[in-house]
Protein backbone atom coordinates (compact mmCIF):
# COMPACT_ATOMS: atom_id res chain seq x y z
CA UNK A 1 0.00 0.00 0.00
CA UNK A 2 1.35 3.38 -0.99
CA UNK A 3 1.04 6.85 0.45
CA UNK A 4 -2.39 8.38 0.16
CA UNK A 5 -3.39 11.99 -0.34
CA UNK A 6 -6.35 13.45 1.58
CA UNK A 7 -8.37 12.94 -1.63
CA UNK A 8 -7.72 9.19 -1.94
CA UNK A 9 -11.21 8.10 -0.85
CA UNK A 10 -12.74 10.76 -3.09
CA UNK A 11 -10.85 9.38 -6.10
CA UNK A 12 -12.00 5.86 -5.28
CA UNK A 13 -15.61 6.97 -4.99
CA UNK A 14 -15.31 8.67 -8.39
CA UNK A 15 -14.21 5.37 -9.93
CA UNK A 16 -10.64 6.41 -10.60
CA UNK A 17 -8.13 3.89 -11.88
CA UNK A 18 -5.37 4.20 -9.28
CA UNK A 19 -1.72 3.52 -9.99
CA UNK A 20 1.48 3.68 -8.02
CA UNK A 21 3.20 6.99 -8.69
CA UNK A 22 6.51 7.39 -6.87
CA UNK A 23 5.11 5.50 -3.90
CA UNK A 24 1.72 7.25 -3.94
CA UNK A 25 -1.63 5.75 -4.94
CA UNK A 26 -2.73 8.31 -7.53
CA UNK A 27 -5.52 8.45 -10.12
CA UNK A 28 -4.31 7.88 -13.68
CA UNK A 29 -7.79 8.58 -15.07
CA UNK A 30 -11.44 8.47 -14.05
CA UNK A 31 -12.70 6.72 -17.18
CA UNK A 32 -11.11 8.26 -20.24
CA UNK A 33 -7.70 9.90 -20.35
CA UNK A 34 -8.50 11.38 -23.78
CA UNK A 35 -11.72 13.04 -22.62
CA UNK A 36 -9.98 14.47 -19.58
CA UNK A 37 -7.24 15.86 -21.81
CA UNK A 38 -9.77 17.60 -24.05
CA UNK A 39 -11.67 18.92 -21.03
CA UNK A 40 -8.56 20.75 -19.83
CA UNK A 41 -7.82 22.22 -23.30
CA UNK A 42 -11.45 23.26 -23.82
CA UNK A 43 -13.06 23.82 -20.43
CA UNK A 44 -11.72 23.16 -16.92
CA UNK A 45 -10.23 20.16 -15.14
CA UNK A 46 -8.69 19.55 -11.72
CA UNK A 47 -5.77 17.40 -10.63
CA UNK A 48 -4.85 16.16 -7.19
CA UNK A 49 -1.12 16.91 -7.02
CA UNK A 50 -0.87 16.63 -3.25
CA UNK A 51 1.94 14.09 -3.69
CA UNK A 52 4.26 16.92 -4.71
CA UNK A 53 6.70 18.14 -2.09
CA UNK A 54 6.43 21.64 -0.65
CA UNK A 55 9.53 22.95 1.12
CA UNK A 56 9.71 26.34 2.80
CA UNK A 57 13.04 28.12 3.25
CA UNK A 58 12.76 30.47 6.19
CA UNK A 59 15.35 32.94 7.37
CA UNK A 60 17.16 36.14 6.54
CA UNK A 61 19.62 34.31 4.29
CA UNK A 62 17.01 32.48 2.19
CA UNK A 63 17.70 34.55 -0.89
CA UNK A 64 21.47 34.26 -0.71
CA UNK A 65 21.08 30.49 -0.21
CA UNK A 66 18.96 30.25 -3.36
CA UNK A 67 21.54 32.28 -5.33
CA UNK A 68 23.88 29.40 -4.55
CA UNK A 69 21.43 26.49 -4.84
CA UNK A 70 19.59 27.24 -8.09
CA UNK A 71 20.78 27.52 -11.70
CA UNK A 72 18.21 30.21 -12.42
CA UNK A 73 18.79 33.59 -10.84
CA UNK A 74 16.60 34.09 -7.77
CA UNK A 75 17.15 37.84 -8.11
CA UNK A 76 14.73 37.73 -11.03
CA UNK A 77 12.15 37.59 -8.24
CA UNK A 78 11.73 41.13 -6.95
CA UNK A 79 7.94 41.30 -6.54
CA UNK A 80 6.36 39.36 -3.67
CA UNK A 81 4.37 36.35 -4.89
CA UNK A 82 6.34 35.96 -8.12
CA UNK A 83 7.33 32.43 -9.19
CA UNK A 84 10.44 31.19 -10.97
CA UNK A 85 11.14 27.86 -12.70
CA UNK A 86 14.63 26.52 -12.11
CA UNK A 87 16.85 23.49 -12.19
CA UNK A 88 18.80 22.42 -9.12
CA UNK A 89 22.16 21.07 -10.32
CA UNK A 90 24.94 18.95 -8.92
CA UNK A 91 28.60 20.02 -9.25
CA UNK A 92 28.81 18.25 -12.63
CA UNK A 93 25.93 20.34 -14.01
CA UNK A 94 23.54 17.36 -13.94
CA UNK A 95 19.94 18.05 -13.00
CA UNK A 96 19.04 16.87 -9.48
CA UNK A 97 15.49 18.17 -9.95
CA UNK A 98 13.46 20.91 -11.55
CA UNK A 99 11.26 23.05 -9.34
CA UNK A 100 9.16 26.14 -8.90
CA UNK A 101 10.19 28.69 -6.30
CA UNK A 102 7.78 31.32 -5.01
CA UNK A 103 9.01 34.56 -3.41
CA UNK A 104 6.68 34.87 -0.42
CA UNK A 105 8.62 37.61 1.33
CA UNK A 106 12.27 38.39 1.98
CA UNK A 107 12.74 35.74 4.65
CA UNK A 108 10.41 33.12 3.17
CA UNK A 109 10.74 31.32 -0.17
CA UNK A 110 8.58 28.32 -1.02
CA UNK A 111 9.85 25.49 -3.24
CA UNK A 112 7.68 22.89 -4.95
CA UNK A 113 9.74 19.87 -5.98
CA UNK A 114 8.90 16.49 -7.52
CA UNK A 115 7.62 13.72 -5.27
CA UNK A 116 9.75 11.04 -6.94
CA UNK A 117 12.88 12.99 -5.95
CA UNK A 118 11.70 14.09 -2.49
CA UNK A 119 14.26 12.24 -0.40
CA UNK A 120 17.33 13.15 -2.42
CA UNK A 121 16.14 16.75 -2.84
CA UNK A 122 15.67 17.23 0.91
CA UNK A 123 19.05 15.60 1.60
CA UNK A 124 20.74 17.85 -0.95
CA UNK A 125 19.02 21.05 0.18
CA UNK A 126 19.77 20.33 3.84
CA UNK A 127 23.39 19.52 3.07
CA UNK A 128 23.86 22.72 1.07
CA UNK A 129 22.01 24.82 3.66
CA UNK A 130 24.60 24.13 6.35
CA UNK A 131 26.57 27.40 6.15
CA UNK A 132 23.41 29.53 5.76
CA UNK A 133 21.22 30.82 8.53
CA UNK A 134 17.96 29.30 7.30
CA UNK A 135 15.44 26.64 8.24
CA UNK A 136 14.39 24.04 5.70
CA UNK A 137 10.82 23.05 6.52
CA UNK A 138 8.82 20.50 4.56
CA UNK A 139 5.05 21.06 4.56
CA UNK A 140 3.66 17.53 4.18
CA UNK A 141 0.25 18.46 5.59
CA UNK A 142 -0.49 20.70 2.61
CA UNK A 143 -2.70 19.30 -0.14
CA UNK A 144 -2.37 20.70 -3.64
CA UNK A 145 -5.05 20.93 -6.31
CA UNK A 146 -4.29 22.21 -9.82
CA UNK A 147 -7.28 23.62 -11.70
CA UNK A 148 -6.48 24.15 -15.36
CA UNK A 149 -8.24 25.14 -18.56
CA UNK A 150 -9.75 28.18 -20.28
CA UNK A 151 -12.60 28.28 -17.72
CA UNK A 152 -10.52 27.23 -14.71
CA UNK A 153 -10.04 30.69 -13.22
CA UNK A 154 -13.71 31.61 -13.39
CA UNK A 155 -14.77 28.34 -11.78
CA UNK A 156 -12.23 28.66 -8.96
CA UNK A 157 -13.20 32.28 -8.30
CA UNK A 158 -16.84 31.23 -8.11
CA UNK A 159 -16.16 28.97 -5.12
CA UNK A 160 -13.80 31.27 -3.19
CA UNK A 161 -15.01 33.61 -0.48
CA UNK A 162 -14.00 37.25 -0.28
CA UNK A 163 -11.35 38.51 0.10
CA UNK A 164 -9.55 35.44 -1.32
CA UNK A 165 -11.67 35.75 -4.44
CA UNK A 166 -10.53 39.28 -5.17
CA UNK A 167 -6.85 38.62 -4.54
CA UNK A 168 -6.97 35.47 -6.72
CA UNK A 169 -8.80 37.38 -9.46
CA UNK A 170 -6.05 40.02 -9.45
CA UNK A 171 -3.19 37.54 -9.76
CA UNK A 172 -0.96 38.01 -12.78
CA UNK A 173 0.49 35.01 -14.63
CA UNK A 174 3.16 33.21 -12.61
CA UNK A 175 2.29 34.94 -9.34
CA UNK A 176 0.86 33.50 -6.15
CA UNK A 177 -0.70 34.90 -3.00
CA UNK A 178 -1.23 33.70 0.55
CA UNK A 179 -4.62 33.72 2.04
CA UNK A 180 -4.58 32.48 5.63
CA UNK A 181 -3.08 29.01 5.42
CA UNK A 182 -3.98 28.72 1.74
CA UNK A 183 -1.67 29.66 -1.11
CA UNK A 184 -3.17 30.35 -4.51
CA UNK A 185 -0.86 30.59 -7.53
CA UNK A 186 -1.53 31.27 -11.19
CA UNK A 187 0.79 28.50 -12.35
CA UNK A 188 0.40 25.05 -13.86
CA UNK A 189 1.81 22.20 -15.91
CA UNK A 190 -0.64 21.91 -18.79
CA UNK A 191 -0.14 24.91 -21.07
CA UNK A 192 -3.50 26.31 -19.99
CA UNK A 193 -4.39 29.16 -17.67
CA UNK A 194 -5.52 28.29 -14.17
CA UNK A 195 -4.48 28.01 -10.56
CA UNK A 196 -2.46 25.71 -8.36
CA UNK A 197 -3.87 25.85 -4.84
CA UNK A 198 -2.11 24.66 -1.72
CA UNK A 199 -4.38 24.21 1.26
CA UNK A 200 -4.50 22.24 4.51
CA UNK A 201 -5.18 18.59 3.76
CA UNK A 202 -8.20 18.68 6.08
CA UNK A 203 -9.91 21.17 3.73
CA UNK A 204 -9.04 19.43 0.45
CA UNK A 205 -12.13 17.24 0.09
CA UNK A 206 -14.59 20.10 0.66
CA UNK A 207 -12.76 22.31 -1.83
CA UNK A 208 -12.57 19.51 -4.43
CA UNK A 209 -16.29 18.86 -4.07
CA UNK A 210 -17.10 22.56 -4.39
CA UNK A 211 -15.05 22.72 -7.59
CA UNK A 212 -16.84 19.65 -8.86
CA UNK A 213 -20.21 21.29 -8.23
CA UNK A 214 -18.95 24.38 -10.06
CA UNK A 215 -18.35 22.23 -13.15
CA UNK A 216 -14.66 21.36 -12.88
CA UNK A 217 -14.00 17.79 -14.06
CA UNK A 218 -11.66 15.48 -12.13
CA UNK A 219 -8.62 14.63 -14.26
CA UNK A 220 -5.93 12.02 -13.69
CA UNK A 221 -2.17 12.15 -13.96
CA UNK A 222 -2.40 10.35 -17.33
CA UNK A 223 -3.68 13.40 -19.14
CA UNK A 224 -1.45 15.67 -17.07
CA UNK A 225 1.42 13.95 -18.86
CA UNK A 226 -0.01 14.36 -22.39
CA UNK A 227 -0.94 17.98 -21.61
CA UNK A 228 2.54 18.89 -20.38
CA UNK A 229 4.12 17.12 -23.37
CA UNK A 230 1.93 19.07 -25.79
CA UNK A 231 2.88 22.23 -23.90
CA UNK A 232 6.57 21.37 -24.40
CA UNK A 233 7.28 21.08 -20.68
CA UNK A 234 9.94 18.67 -19.49
CA UNK A 235 9.25 15.81 -17.09
CA UNK A 236 11.99 15.12 -14.58
CA UNK A 237 13.40 11.59 -14.75
CA UNK A 238 12.48 11.09 -18.39
CA UNK A 239 13.52 14.27 -20.23
CA UNK A 240 16.39 15.06 -17.90
CA UNK A 241 18.15 13.65 -14.86
CA UNK A 242 21.48 13.84 -13.09
CA UNK A 243 23.38 12.52 -16.13
CA UNK A 244 22.51 15.50 -18.35
CA UNK A 245 22.67 19.28 -18.05
CA UNK A 246 19.98 21.87 -18.76
CA UNK A 247 21.93 22.81 -21.92
CA UNK A 248 21.10 19.49 -23.61
CA UNK A 249 17.59 19.37 -22.11
CA UNK A 250 15.99 22.38 -23.77
CA UNK A 251 16.44 24.30 -20.52
CA UNK A 252 19.33 26.63 -21.40
CA UNK A 253 16.87 29.51 -21.04
CA UNK A 254 16.48 28.73 -17.34
CA UNK A 255 20.18 29.17 -16.57
CA UNK A 256 20.90 32.59 -15.05
CA UNK A 257 24.38 33.29 -16.45
CA UNK A 258 24.29 36.91 -15.35
CA UNK A 259 25.68 38.22 -13.09
CA UNK A 260 28.89 36.33 -13.87
CA UNK A 261 30.01 36.44 -10.24
CA UNK A 262 26.99 34.42 -9.00
CA UNK A 263 28.67 31.12 -8.33
CA UNK A 264 25.74 28.67 -8.28
CA UNK A 265 26.28 24.93 -7.88
CA UNK A 266 27.19 23.41 -11.25
CA UNK A 267 28.19 26.71 -12.83
CA UNK A 268 31.78 25.74 -13.65
CA UNK A 269 30.72 22.52 -15.38
CA UNK A 270 27.97 24.31 -17.32
CA UNK A 271 30.37 27.03 -18.49
CA UNK A 272 32.79 24.43 -19.76
CA UNK A 273 29.99 22.67 -21.64
CA UNK A 274 28.68 25.95 -23.03
CA UNK A 275 32.13 27.07 -24.18
CA UNK A 276 32.92 23.71 -25.78
CA UNK A 277 29.50 23.74 -27.45
CA UNK A 278 26.85 21.22 -26.31
CA UNK A 279 26.86 18.10 -28.47
CA UNK A 280 23.14 17.43 -28.18
CA UNK A 281 19.86 19.29 -27.98
CA UNK A 282 16.30 18.52 -26.99
CA UNK A 283 13.81 18.97 -29.84
CA UNK A 284 10.19 18.26 -30.57
CA UNK A 285 9.18 15.56 -33.05
CA UNK A 286 5.95 15.26 -34.99
CA UNK A 287 5.39 11.79 -36.42
CA UNK A 288 4.46 12.03 -40.10
CA UNK A 289 3.62 8.34 -40.50
CA UNK A 290 0.97 6.43 -38.58
CA UNK A 291 2.01 4.97 -35.23
CA UNK A 292 2.92 6.18 -31.78
CA UNK A 293 6.28 7.52 -30.57
CA UNK A 294 7.33 6.16 -27.18
CA UNK A 295 10.08 6.84 -24.64
CA UNK A 296 13.51 5.38 -25.53
CA UNK A 297 12.83 4.80 -29.23
CA UNK A 298 15.91 5.41 -31.37
CA UNK A 299 16.10 8.51 -33.57
CA UNK A 300 18.21 8.48 -36.75
CA UNK A 301 19.09 11.82 -38.35
CA UNK A 302 19.74 12.67 -42.01
CA UNK A 303 23.45 12.85 -41.25
CA UNK A 304 23.46 9.37 -39.75
CA UNK A 305 23.57 10.57 -36.16
CA UNK A 306 21.57 8.89 -33.43
CA UNK A 307 19.35 10.23 -30.70
CA UNK A 308 16.64 9.00 -28.38
CA UNK A 309 13.07 9.90 -27.59
CA UNK A 310 12.81 11.06 -24.00
CA UNK A 311 8.99 11.48 -23.91
CA UNK A 312 6.74 10.15 -26.63
CA UNK A 313 2.98 9.83 -26.77
CA UNK A 314 -0.13 10.50 -28.76
CA UNK A 315 -1.20 14.14 -28.85
CA UNK A 316 -4.97 14.30 -28.39
CA UNK A 317 -5.08 17.93 -29.51
CA UNK A 318 -3.18 17.31 -32.77
CA UNK A 319 -4.51 13.79 -33.34
CA UNK A 320 -0.93 12.77 -34.12
CA UNK A 321 1.99 11.33 -32.24
CA UNK A 322 4.55 13.74 -30.78
CA UNK A 323 7.72 13.48 -28.74
CA UNK A 324 10.61 15.23 -27.11
CA UNK A 325 13.92 13.75 -28.23
CA UNK A 326 17.59 14.29 -27.41
CA UNK A 327 19.43 14.41 -30.74
CA UNK A 328 22.83 15.50 -32.11
CA UNK A 329 23.14 19.27 -32.25
CA UNK A 330 23.42 19.25 -36.09
CA UNK A 331 20.04 17.52 -36.56
CA UNK A 332 18.09 19.13 -39.39
CA UNK A 333 14.38 19.45 -40.06
CA UNK A 334 13.57 15.76 -40.53
CA UNK A 335 14.57 12.45 -39.00
CA UNK A 336 13.50 8.84 -38.69
CA UNK A 337 12.40 6.98 -35.60
CA UNK A 338 12.68 3.25 -35.09
CA UNK A 339 9.20 2.22 -34.01
CA UNK A 340 8.68 -1.47 -33.33
CA UNK A 341 11.25 -2.57 -35.90
CA UNK A 342 10.31 -0.08 -38.62
CA UNK A 343 11.71 3.32 -39.55
CA UNK A 344 9.03 6.01 -39.53
CA UNK A 345 9.39 9.59 -40.76
CA UNK A 346 9.20 12.47 -38.28
CA UNK A 347 9.53 16.23 -38.56
CA UNK A 348 11.71 18.16 -36.13
CA UNK A 349 9.71 20.99 -34.58
CA UNK A 350 10.06 23.58 -31.86
CA UNK A 351 7.76 22.92 -28.88
CA UNK A 352 5.17 23.77 -27.67
CA UNK A 353 2.94 21.55 -29.78
CA UNK A 354 -0.27 22.92 -28.26
CA UNK A 355 -1.29 25.33 -25.56
CA UNK A 356 -4.13 27.69 -24.73
CA UNK A 357 -6.55 25.32 -26.44
CA UNK A 358 -4.83 25.44 -29.81
CA UNK A 359 -2.25 23.67 -31.94
CA UNK A 360 0.99 25.64 -31.99
CA UNK A 361 2.58 23.93 -34.98
CA UNK A 362 1.47 23.43 -38.59
CA UNK A 363 0.49 19.82 -39.14
CA UNK A 364 1.43 19.48 -42.83
CA UNK B 1 -17.70 -5.83 -14.69
CA UNK B 2 -16.97 -6.55 -18.34
CA UNK B 3 -19.66 -8.52 -20.16
CA UNK B 4 -18.62 -11.88 -21.55
CA UNK B 5 -20.56 -13.11 -24.60
CA UNK B 6 -21.39 -16.80 -24.19
CA UNK B 7 -20.78 -17.83 -27.82
CA UNK B 8 -17.08 -16.85 -27.85
CA UNK B 9 -13.85 -18.60 -26.89
CA UNK B 10 -11.13 -16.80 -24.99
CA UNK B 11 -7.33 -16.91 -24.71
CA UNK B 12 -5.03 -16.28 -21.76
CA UNK B 13 -3.59 -13.28 -23.60
CA UNK B 14 -7.10 -11.73 -23.63
CA UNK B 15 -8.22 -12.30 -27.21
CA UNK B 16 -11.65 -13.61 -28.18
CA UNK B 17 -12.58 -15.92 -31.07
CA UNK B 18 -15.95 -16.25 -32.78
CA UNK B 19 -16.64 -19.14 -35.19
CA UNK B 20 -18.47 -17.91 -38.28
CA UNK B 21 -20.92 -19.91 -40.43
CA UNK B 22 -18.46 -20.04 -43.34
CA UNK B 23 -15.82 -21.80 -41.23
CA UNK B 24 -13.67 -18.70 -40.71
CA UNK B 25 -13.11 -17.23 -37.23
CA UNK B 26 -13.16 -13.61 -36.12
CA UNK B 27 -10.58 -12.43 -33.57
CA UNK B 28 -10.56 -9.39 -31.32
CA UNK B 29 -9.42 -8.33 -27.85
CA UNK B 30 -11.70 -8.72 -24.86
CA UNK B 31 -13.57 -5.95 -23.11
CA UNK B 32 -11.40 -6.63 -20.07
CA UNK B 33 -8.27 -6.06 -22.18
CA UNK B 34 -9.46 -2.79 -23.71
CA UNK B 35 -10.50 -1.55 -20.26
CA UNK B 36 -7.05 -2.29 -18.87
CA UNK B 37 -5.30 -0.61 -21.81
CA UNK B 38 -7.41 2.55 -21.89
CA UNK B 39 -8.21 4.87 -24.80
CA UNK B 40 -6.98 3.39 -28.09
CA UNK B 41 -5.16 5.76 -30.39
CA UNK B 42 -3.62 3.39 -32.96
CA UNK B 43 -4.33 -0.11 -34.20
CA UNK B 44 -2.11 -2.08 -36.57
CA UNK B 45 -3.67 -5.17 -38.15
CA UNK B 46 -1.77 -7.92 -40.03
CA UNK B 47 -1.57 -8.11 -43.80
CA UNK B 48 -4.26 -10.07 -45.56
CA UNK B 49 -2.98 -13.47 -46.66
CA UNK B 50 -0.42 -13.72 -43.86
CA UNK B 51 -0.01 -17.21 -42.40
CA UNK B 52 -0.01 -17.16 -38.62
CA UNK B 53 1.30 -19.66 -36.12
CA UNK B 54 -0.71 -20.09 -32.93
CA UNK B 55 0.21 -17.47 -30.30
CA UNK B 56 2.19 -15.43 -32.83
CA UNK B 57 2.21 -11.65 -32.27
CA UNK B 58 0.28 -10.36 -35.27
CA UNK B 59 -1.37 -7.06 -34.40
CA UNK B 60 -0.67 -4.06 -32.19
CA UNK B 61 -3.11 -2.01 -30.18
CA UNK B 62 -1.77 1.23 -28.78
CA UNK B 63 -3.52 3.22 -26.11
CA UNK B 64 -2.44 6.67 -24.96
CA UNK B 65 -0.52 4.81 -22.27
CA UNK B 66 1.29 2.00 -24.05
CA UNK B 67 1.61 -0.36 -27.00
CA UNK B 68 0.45 -3.96 -26.64
CA UNK B 69 0.90 -6.94 -28.93
CA UNK B 70 -2.10 -9.00 -29.92
CA UNK B 71 -1.43 -12.72 -30.25
CA UNK B 72 -3.47 -14.95 -32.51
CA UNK B 73 -5.14 -17.61 -30.35
CA UNK B 74 -4.96 -20.15 -33.21
CA UNK B 75 -2.97 -20.91 -36.36
CA UNK B 76 -4.48 -19.84 -39.66
CA UNK B 77 -4.46 -17.55 -42.67
CA UNK B 78 -5.61 -13.94 -42.44
CA UNK B 79 -8.56 -13.62 -44.82
CA UNK B 80 -9.88 -10.21 -43.79
CA UNK B 81 -8.79 -7.34 -41.54
CA UNK B 82 -10.77 -4.51 -39.97
CA UNK B 83 -9.43 -1.56 -41.99
CA UNK B 84 -11.89 0.82 -40.31
CA UNK B 85 -9.81 0.71 -37.12
CA UNK B 86 -7.01 2.68 -38.80
CA UNK B 87 -9.11 5.83 -38.66
CA UNK B 88 -11.28 4.89 -35.70
CA UNK B 89 -9.15 2.96 -33.17
CA UNK B 90 -11.59 3.98 -30.41
CA UNK B 91 -14.04 1.42 -31.83
CA UNK B 92 -12.06 -1.21 -29.89
CA UNK B 93 -13.00 0.60 -26.66
CA UNK B 94 -16.59 1.15 -27.66
CA UNK B 95 -17.47 -2.26 -29.09
CA UNK B 96 -14.74 -4.80 -28.34
CA UNK B 97 -16.85 -7.85 -29.29
CA UNK B 98 -18.53 -6.27 -32.32
CA UNK B 99 -17.30 -3.48 -34.58
CA UNK B 100 -13.95 -3.52 -32.78
CA UNK B 101 -12.93 -6.91 -34.23
CA UNK B 102 -9.37 -7.09 -35.57
CA UNK B 103 -9.13 -9.89 -38.17
CA UNK B 104 -10.75 -12.95 -39.68
CA UNK B 105 -8.76 -16.16 -40.05
CA UNK B 106 -9.17 -19.41 -41.95
CA UNK B 107 -8.08 -21.89 -39.25
CA UNK B 108 -5.18 -24.15 -40.14
CA UNK B 109 -6.90 -27.15 -38.58
CA UNK B 110 -10.41 -27.99 -37.35
CA UNK B 111 -9.24 -28.56 -33.76
CA UNK B 112 -7.45 -25.20 -33.57
CA UNK B 113 -9.91 -23.91 -30.97
CA UNK B 114 -9.47 -26.79 -28.59
CA UNK B 115 -7.12 -25.11 -26.12
CA UNK B 116 -9.26 -21.99 -25.66
CA UNK B 117 -11.42 -21.10 -22.67
CA UNK B 118 -15.19 -20.83 -22.43
CA UNK B 119 -16.66 -17.70 -20.77
CA UNK B 120 -16.73 -19.20 -17.27
CA UNK B 121 -13.14 -20.34 -17.46
CA UNK B 122 -12.02 -16.95 -18.80
CA UNK B 123 -13.93 -15.13 -16.04
CA UNK B 124 -12.20 -17.30 -13.45
CA UNK B 125 -8.87 -16.58 -15.17
CA UNK B 126 -9.40 -12.79 -14.99
CA UNK B 127 -10.52 -12.98 -11.38
CA UNK B 128 -7.38 -14.92 -10.45
CA UNK B 129 -5.06 -12.53 -12.28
Amino acid sequence: MGNKTPLFETHKALGARLVDFAGWDMPIHYGSQLEEHHTVRRDAGMFDVSHMTVVDLIGAQARSFLRHLLANNIDRLQDEGKALYSCMLNEQGGVIDDLIVYFMHESWFRLVVNSATRDKDLDWINAQAGPFDIDVIEQPELAMIAVQGPHARDRVLSVLDEPARQSAADLKLFFGIEHGDWFIARTGYTGEDGFEIMLPGTEAVAFWNALSEAGVAPCGLGCRDTLRLEAGMNLYGTDMDESVSPLVSGLGWTVGWEPAERNFIGRDALERERDAGPRQKLVGLLLEDKGVLRNHQKVITDRGGQGEITSGSFSPTLGRSIALARVPVDTGSHCQVEVRGRLLAARVVKPPFARNGKAQIELD
Amino acid sequence: MSELPGDLKYSKSHEWVRVNDDGTVTVGITDHAQEQLGDMVYVEVPEQGRELEAEEACAVVESVKAASDVYTPLAGTVVEVNEALTDAPETVNQDAYGAGWLMKLKPASPDALDGLMDPDAYQAFIDAE
